[in-house]
């Protein structure tokens, strides 16, 4: 399983190279190199560990990064004080680095890089790194350990961080010979961003920042152990193609991967050869665009009837970059029963994990897609190209009859919905939309029209709540010249709003969204589903006719963040355009809309797809035959 | 539930232990046993680890300890194809009285006697862990105060060679 062929680092987007700085010798390789960066060559010098942390950094080309210093990482806040190349963004708690360090990877594709000391500020670093691999995002924790001599000694501030992250880490180092810090970064880096995306620790002892080194770059990539296969097996290949060209019911079933993998266009090219409904998965929004007309919707536990149902009633999925999660699946053994499975996934190990496929590829899509693209052309030119109108009129009649919708809650006060909705159409395709997780999640993720990749970001796989703030922040620094919208709700945006004083104090102007139901929505909405409407411990009391603790919109205003609140329907558009207008600083909307909104549609979890509620008790109609 | 053996190369550097074992450990697998030693090749180890498990599932933790940076290379070796030994010692009470049966017991299971006392043996044995198991319950009646035994060691049969051909591809 490991005979592919050699790595390629240019899965993800391509760095133009740096211009040379005076004095220093720049190299045109002709071999692509596994180290990432400009491709300087430094000859051997002397320096300390801590500097030889900072000049790494900067030889791999990194611009931006987000942590906060503590004694055992100290040595190295010294030398990055004087770097004119990085730019430290100094948050108020670790997990905003790294939720901040996801973000700006999920925006740029390159690899996000968070920083922080020993024990509790590397502990505080957990959720993230657990969100970033999770999610396949490429990420780079380094984080101080007290002195190798002290290591297992119950020292100040010590934890075995490399032990508690390795089972949520592509790999994870503790590094104790200043020597080895060029090289670990490299690999890490190396490892991070290539092959499926994840994230990777490294973990820094004290003297080894303090240490005496020779710094040369490039340094000698070496793991014999790490082996990436990125073309498609072509064999598999054309049995795919032959597959596709014999279907009368595909779907291309569309996940996060095809984004990682910056494969959007050979996506579109495939899909409009082949002409069949196309869904993507919460991971994968914005891929494939939502305006076009093959593109059915989102699927999943609270996917849209065509999508979900597209799914169902399949013969054949053509899975690109997605991994048969259980929210995509439901219930495992009723999932697309009469599918055939073409999987094409560059991790191995997702294959068949599942679902058994049919035809797997292990490969990276953006080479997969292509070599599909012809073999598919080729069983076409034999004349074998299948009338699937049949296939279409049932996938039509059913986004005609259920498009993704909402009813006007009872209580007078604003639809969240509806409020998402006009943030996505007065905002537009080119912002770019965080959310946190829960209802507000999946109505931003269902009411935003995505027509581009990189625009939409959410933790899928952990569903971490506290992610959309330092997430957004963290796009922003990746995308500034983009409107960076956090799509918040009440209870996530108490978790982590402490770096709006990130935002404000370093410039980064985002726009939160706080859909203020005065609950932790998600959770309301199953106790009113499944406890017989008991709610235990999810009243925020933040919301309408509530003592308001916290008022966001006061809390704005503590931060320096400017603070509106929209509370009625008539106000909503003036208010979105006056965030919108907005630029020189965080702008916080307390959005106070109604707590008994419910996302629909909706698979109760435990049951098949096939018994997808479109509102409280109702399933859709089925036609007889199709 | 079937048994497996697997042979795992690996790269010798700390935590490669733990993050093999746990990586079983976190996909729910049982270890039978497992043994690890330095190869022909410095700076690879080789793991020789026995799992129950059925197929699919087998596959599944496979590709999953091959997506551990350093692991080199896993077979699995099936019992035809291979050679698989476990390594035991016995300390089994022997006075004058029984001192010879217990020897003779020994040699008939190709064992040797690694270590005298007035009132014991230590008995080395090497093979199957049928042919060990087969030794302890001979042994049993005469009163066996302490075992310790290594897991399985395992490896093909004819020239072939498992680093040879990991690191050539790599």
């Amino acid at each position: 399983m490991s005979k592919g062929s050699p790595i390629s680092p240019a899965l993800m987007a391509a760095r133009p190279a740096a211009p040379a700085a005076p004095g220093r010798d720049t190299a045109h390789a002709v071999q692509v190199s596994a180290v990432r960066g400009p491709n300087n060559v430094v000859p051997p010098t002397e320096m300390l560990g801590s500097s030889a942390i900072v000049r790494s950094l900067e030889e791999l080309g990194v611009d931006d990064i987000f942590g906060l210093p503590g004694g055992a990482i100290l040595p190295t806040y010294d030398p990055l004080m004087a770097s004119t190349k990085l730019r430290h963004i100094l948050v108020r708690h670790e997990q905003g680095a790294g939720h901040a360090a996801q973000g700006y990877a999920m925006v740029t594709g390159r690899p996000g890089v968070c920083i922080a000391t020993s024990g509790p500020g590397a502990t505080n670093l957990v959720t993230a790194i657990a969100d970033a691999h999770m999610d396949s995002v490429p990420l780079v924790a380094i984080t101080g350990q007290v002195a190798s001599a002290v290591i297992g000694s119950d020292a100040f501030q010590e934890a075995d961080i490399v032990g508690i992250t390795m089972p949520i880490t592509k790999h994870s180092y503790l590094v104790t010979n200043a020597n080895d810090i060029p090289r670990v970064l490299a690999e890490a880096f190396h490892i991070a961003s290539t092959g499926r995306p994840g994230p990777v620790l490294v973990d820094i002892a004290k003297d080894a920042q303090q240490g005496k080194m020779t710094f040369s770059w490039p340094p000698k990539i070496d793991i014999p152990g790490y082996r990436t296969v990125v073309r498609g097996h072509s064999k598999q290949v054309r049995e795919a193609a032959r597959l596709i060209a014999g279907s009368t019911r595909p779907v291309f079933y569309v996940g996060g991967g095809v984004i990682k993998a910056h494969a959007a266009a050979e996506l579109k090219e495939l899909a409009e050869l082949v002409g069949a409904p196309v869904v993507t998965t919460l991971m994968a929004r914005g891929v494939f665009p939502d305006s076009h007309p093959q593109h059915v919707g989102m699927p999943g536990m609270h996917g849209s009837v065509s999508a979900v149902t597209a799914l169902q009633q399949s013969d054949l999925l053509i899975t690109l970059g997605a991994r048969f999660d259980d929210r995509v699946t439901g219930v495992l053994s009723s999932f697309a029963p009469g599918a055939k499975v073409i999987h094409a996934d560059i991790d191995p190990a997702e294959i068949s994990k599942n679902r058994t496929a049919d035809v797997p590829i292990v490969g990276s899509v953006k080479e997969i897609i292509p070599e599909l693209i012809s073999a598919v052309r080729e069983q076409y030119d034999g004349g074998a190209a299948p009338d699937i109108s049949a296939w279409w009129n049932t996938i039509n009649r059913l986004r005609e009859t259920y498009p993704i919708g909402f009813t006007q809650p009872d209580d007078g006060l604003s639809a969240p919905q509806q409020v998402i909705k006009r943030i996505g159409e007065l905002t537009g395709p080119e912002g770019v939309y965080v959310a946190g997780v829960g209802q507000h999640q999946m109505w931003a993720a269902q009411f935003i029209q995505y027509e581009r990749p990189h625009a939409w970001l959410n933790s899928g796989g952990l569903g971490t709540m506290g992610y959309s703030v330092p997430a957004a922040m963290g796009a922003k620094v990746g995308n500034p010249d983009r409107v960076v919208w956090a799509i918040d709700g009440d209870g996530c945006f108490q978790m982590t709003n402490q770096e709006l004083a990130t935002c404000v104090i370093n410039n980064i102007p985002i726009k939160v969204a706080v859909i203020n139901n005065s609950s932790l929505g998600m959770v309301r909405q199953w106790q009113t589903l499944f406890y017989e409407g008991r709610y235990s411990n999810t009243d925020l009391n933040t919301g309408h006719d509530t003592v308001r603790v916290p008022d966001f919109v006061k809390l704005a205003d503590a931060y320096g963040c400017a603070g509106l609140r929209c509370e009625r329907d008539e106000d909503i558009d003036a208010t979105i355009k006056q965030a919108l207008a907005i630029n020189d600083r965080p702008v916080v909307v307390d959005f106070v809309v109604s707590r008994d909104s419910m996302v629909w549609p909706m698979v109760p979890a435990g049951v098949s797809n096939d018994l997808i509620q479109i509102a409280r008790n109702m399933t859709p109609v089925w036609e007889q035959e199709d | 539930m079937t048994r497996h053996t697997l042979s795992v190369l690996v790269e010798d550097v700390p935590g490669v232990l733990t993050r093999v074992a746990s990586l079983f450990a976190r996909r729910a697998f049982n270890i039978n046993s497992l043994a690890v030693g330095p190869t022909e090749i410095p700076g690879m180890s080789r793991m020789t680890v026995v799992v129950e498990a059925e197929g699919d599932l087998l596959e599944q933790v496979t590709k999953q300890l091959n997506k551990l940076i350093n692991v080199i290379k896993i077979v699995e070796l099936t019992s035809e194809q291979s050679v698989q030994r476990d390594h035991i010692l016995v300390k089994v009470r022997a006075d004058a009285a029984t001192r010879l049966q217990v020897t003779q017991a020994a040699d008939l299971f190709r064992a040797s006697v690694v270590d005298v006392s007035t009132d014991s043996l230590i008995i080395e044995a090497t093979g199957t862990p049928e042919k060990l198991s087969a030794l302890l319950s001979v042994l049993e009646p005469f009163g066996v105060r302490e075992i310790v035994q290594s897991g399985t060691l395992a490896i093909s049969r004819g020239a072939k060679s498992m680093s040879d051909r990991a690191l050539r591809s790599a």
